[in-house]
């Protein structure tokens, strides 16, 4: 008897984990001032937050049914290979159209200098010959 | 103790929509609104676990891997377009 409420209180736990992540990954991203910065919120807290759900239901249907079953843990692990790509993805578009960021946003890349954003864009480097 | 924390993390994942909503509104590039309906494919999975635990049924995770493959696509997709002006070259 004692081991279900042990389990109970671990979903119990994941579950308000990853509300709260989740809550966080979209306050970080609808509150901070400029993309780059915009685009750590969802791409990292989000992910850990829907991870932590996913293994809360796997643990709960693993208890009710008496055995594990794959589908959570292909969703995880697709979601998980899948986020990075799209924030790299995501990154390399903003950088690409130059938008614009705050001063304390860290690091100058050389598409974001100024003597490169004012008269002459940054050619495209699969572009260059044109 | 389970039905207080499906109820908090059903509004904190609600709550999230919202502010995904409003910076998909709002978001002053294009990149910014990417980013919002990228996080609006992931909280709508978590929502269809959610309710998979709510009701007690399975039956919905199948639709949750689809939500997460069509949302990878199409944000890869219009990050090309955003990119290159063009999706397959």
């Amino acid at each position: 008897m004692t081991h279900y409420v042990i389990l109970e209180g671990v979903i119990a736990f994941l579950l308000v984990a990853g509300g709260a992540f989740v809550l966080i990954g979209s306050l970080g991203m609808a509150h901070l001032r400029d993309f780059y910065m915009r685009l750590h919120g969802p791409t990292k807290a989000t992910t850990l937050g829907i991870g932590c759900m996913l293994m809360a239901s796997m643990l709960y249907f693993w208890v009710v049914d008496g055995r594990p079953d794959a589908q959570e843990v292909l969703i995880t692990l697709f979601l998980f290979i899948t986020a990075p790509v799209s924030a790299h993805l995501m990154a390399k578009t903003g950088l690409h159209m130059q938008l614009r960021h705050v001063d304390k946003t860290q690091g100058r890349p050389s598409e974001l200098r100024e003597e490169e954003i004012g008269e002459k864009p940054v050619p495209h480097p699969d572009r260059g010959h044109g | 103790m389970l039905d207080i924390a499906l109820t908090f993390s059903l509004a904190t994942v609600v709550l999230a929509l919202l502010l995904n909503v409003y910076r998909l509104a709002k978001g002053p590039d294009m990149p910014d609104r990417l980013l919002a309906l990228d996080t609006m494919y992931v909280n709508a999975i978590a929502l269809i676990v959610l309710m998979g635990l709510w009701l007690n049924t399975k039956t919905y995770f199948e639709s949750a891997l689809l939500i997460a493959m069509l949302g990878f696509i199409s944000t890869v997709a219009v990050c090309k377009y955003l990119l290159r002006g063009d999706i397959i070259e």
